[in-house]
């Protein structure tokens, strides 16, 4: 199915989608394709962020939507990152839908308040009476020295807030489907992109199609290892498994999709088919997503698994600047598939 | 108005002359790509880092911005450690681990430098609590820019320094863009020293780009916080040269207009400086292509220095993570 395929590289676009004459397209046009479908199909949505009327447009996402919507619509605001989520969630209480967009994930803990103490709760509070769909775009990013304060992934730990919902999508098909169902979907919803993702390319129909939440998808199937890999890691497991198999070990690459809600279901089956987890995750390990993902697994499928799980993520230290210690920093490919042997030797 | 000495005028323009040549030298050799760090070009705004260091004692404090290139090296950080930083090296002021928006140099007073709009002015505030409750006779500045005062940290840590009258001194370098973001398009008023005001601290605007103006401004605001009156405001009004980000310009992007930068440029704070020394008899230009030429001969030596300097290995990633027990400080 084109819309599970995750393409590694140039060879595997032709083969797999172009022959058969799918759209291809990049996650950033994905992106923005999906704003301005929401936008004309219901006049309660609006976009509100730093720099959303930029002549860049957020990387690209938001580019030319100004023009096309005016000012009413694609709002710039000041550098009051609290105060606006909660005007922004104040309007959702009232029949609006905004998409409130953040350069970097790095800037969501400044409107923590407004996310954790009202948006997420606002729904329960009120006895199901206010819904809140408020939509926040955050962006993840990495690499040329941005350091401690410009270069986190923030999406694990807002999982543990009741009441929000958390997207990590990983191709262009995804993050399209994602943003509209997030939109729709009544709830408040931290939706994460990684800007690495941005340029990657892959099949993504052009009408308007939404991807469920909590609907996790098998990427690759296989037989002697499971890898839960979230966001940008999926394709660093993808790239790990096809190693692999030239070695000979047969991995299942699982990409959960959205990780609140979690598909725990789906991650079990393939652990009881596989026998071995290996969790691949961009944010940090320590109290990560992986953490949940992988006592998750123990709790379905633990009399299945033939090693103890295993997780991949960034150490327990902050974002370093210089170029040879964020390669330290960050994993990728190559310690998957070490890791991977470990577990199946 | 009296005038000020010699000797301070030479300061201030020397102090103006280094933070130009550093920052010239970054946008020389930053296309080559080995200087793996964002930078926050401090270009145009010389006048306001100069002119309020140079009321600093070396003990007073200073928390800044994305942009501190100029306040390090106007409050007298160490040119070699910063531009080691910039490469990442571990004879970096932070050994590689903060890159260009984390300076920090303690010795000279520059406490560090946030890259989260708005965080350094609670920092200076807490600086200035410190310092009062150690009964320091020194002040501490918050330096930060207009987009910062969007924050709502900006009234929260105005009402608290002035309910406990605190030594420090708020300057907000308003250079009329936050990113690409013109103030106009942020603020529903135009003073941001009248917020201050709200809180009953003594605030002023003042020209930005007028070392003597910014130096008079600040001197009056420094001796009113050390007099043990609590805190002051400044706003200065300035202008930056380059791309929020980077070495290049932007206007060719549609991010402002090009005939307000050009404006701009022709209120260049050195050259507006220098002619004035010019005309007092202060210095000839001689002496000028002299001072020039000094700034240049350190950031040579800087440079040398920082590509002198290895760079850390994984081995030092996760070091510094915690301050060990006994350790000092
Ligand atoms: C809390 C937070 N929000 C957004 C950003 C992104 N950002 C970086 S610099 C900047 C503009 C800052 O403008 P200003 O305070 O006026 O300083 P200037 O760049 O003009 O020196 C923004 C919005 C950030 N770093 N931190």
């Amino acid at each position: 199915m084109p819309w599970t395929k995750v393409l590694i590289d140039d060879e595997d676009l032709k083969t797999a989608l172009r022959k058969d004459g799918l759209r291809v397209t990049t996650y950033v046009n994905a992106l923005n394709e999906a704003h301005r479908q929401l936008l004309d199909a219901d006049p309660a949505v609006y976009v509100i962020g730093e720099g959303v009327d930029d002549p860049g447009g957020v990387f690209g996402s938001t580019r030319g939507l100004l023009a096309a919507y005016g000012p009413d619509r694609i709002m710039d605001i000041p550098i009051a990152e609290n105060g606006l989520t909660g005007i922004a969630l104040g309007s959702a209480l009232c029949g609006m839908k905004p998409i409130f967009v953040h350069m970097r994930q790095d800037f969501l803990p400044m409107c923590m308040d407004q996310i954790v103490n009202h948006a997420a709760k606002w729904h329960y509070m009120t006895g199901g009476k206010c819904s809140a769909p408020l939509v926040i775009r955050a962006l993840a990013g990495r690499g040329w020295g941005s350091a401690a304060q410009h270069s986190q992934t923030l999406h694990g730990i807002f999982t543990a807030f009741a009441g929000l919902k958390v997207a990590v999508p990983a191709t262009p098909y995804d993050a399209k489907g994602l943003l509209i169902a997030a939109v729709r979907d009544g709830n408040p919803v931290l939706f994460c992109e990684h800007r690495w993702l941005y340029g990657f390319e892959g099949y993504a129909p052009d009408g308007m199609y939404e991807v469920p939440f909590g609907k996790a998808v098998v990427r690759k199937p296989g037989t002697q290892v499971t890898i839960v890999a979230v966001s940008l890691m999926v394709y660093e497991a993808m790239k790990a498994a096809r190693e692999l198999e030239r070695l000979g070990v047969s991995a299942e690459v699982v990409d959960p999709r959205t990780i609140k809600p979690l598909d725990r279901a789906a991650i079990a089956e393939s652990v009881r088919k596989t026998g071995r987890l290996l969790v691949a995750d961009t944010g940090g390990v320590h109290s990560g997503i992986s953490a949940e993902i992988t006592a998750g697994a123990c709790e379905d499928a633990f009399s299945f698994m033939k090693a103890p799980p295993a997780r991949i993520g960034l150490p327990d230290c902050p974002t370093p600047a210089g170029a040879e210690l964020e390669k330290a920093f960050y994993p990728g490919a190559a310690d998957i598939v070490a890791c991977a042997l470990r577990l199946v030797r | 108005m009296e005038q000020l000495s010699t000797q301070t005028q030479i300061d201030l323009l020397a102090a103006m002359l280094a933070i130009r040549a550093f920052e010239n030298r970054i946008s020389s050799v930053y296309p080559q790509q080995e200087m793996k760090t964002p930078v926050h070009l401090y270009t145009g705004q010389e006048a306001c880092a100069a002119g309020v260091c140079a009321n600093l004692e070396r003990e007073d404090m200073i928390f800044s911005t994305h942009r501190n290139h100029g306040h390090y090296i106007a409050k007298g950080a160490d040119l070699n450690a910063i531009a080691a930083e910039l490469y990442g090296r571990t004879g970096g002021c932070t050994k590689g681990k903060g890159g260009s928006m984390h300076f920090v140099d303690t010795a000279s007073g520059c406490m560090g430098t946030t890259a989260i709009v708005g965080g350094s002015i609670p920092l200076g505030a807490g600086a200035a609590l410190a310092l009062k409750m150690r009964k320091s006779s020194n002040i501490s500045v918050s330096f930060f820019g207009d987009g910062a005062a969007d924050e709502g940290v900006l009234q929260e840590t105005l009402n608290f320094a002035a309910l406990k009258k605190l030594p420090v001194l708020f300057v907000c370098e308003n250079n009329f863009y936050a990113t690409n973001s013109c103030v106009r398009a942020r603020h529903a008023h135009g003073s941001i020293a009248a917020r201050a005001q709200a809180f009953g601290i003594p605030a002023e605007t003042a020209d930005g780009n007028d070392a003597e103006t910014v130096y008079r401004a600040a001197r009056k605001a420094a001796a009113h916080i050390r007099a043990g009156n609590g805190p002051y405001f400044l706003e200065l009004l300035t202008y930056r040269w380059k791309g929020h980000v980077g070495p290049d310009c932007d206007y060719e992007k549609g991010c402002r207009p090009k005939a307000e930068l050009d404006e701009w440029m022709k209120r260049c704070p050195i050259e507006l400086y220098a002619a004035r020394l010019a005309a007092r008899g202060v210095i000839s230009q001689a002496g000028l292509d002299e001072m020039k030429k000094a700034a240049e001969a350190r950031v040579d030596r800087a440079w040398s220095y920082a590509l002198a300097s290895p760079a850390p290995g994984p081995e030092d990633l996760l070091t510094d993570v915690y301050r060990a027990a006994g350790e000092s400080a």
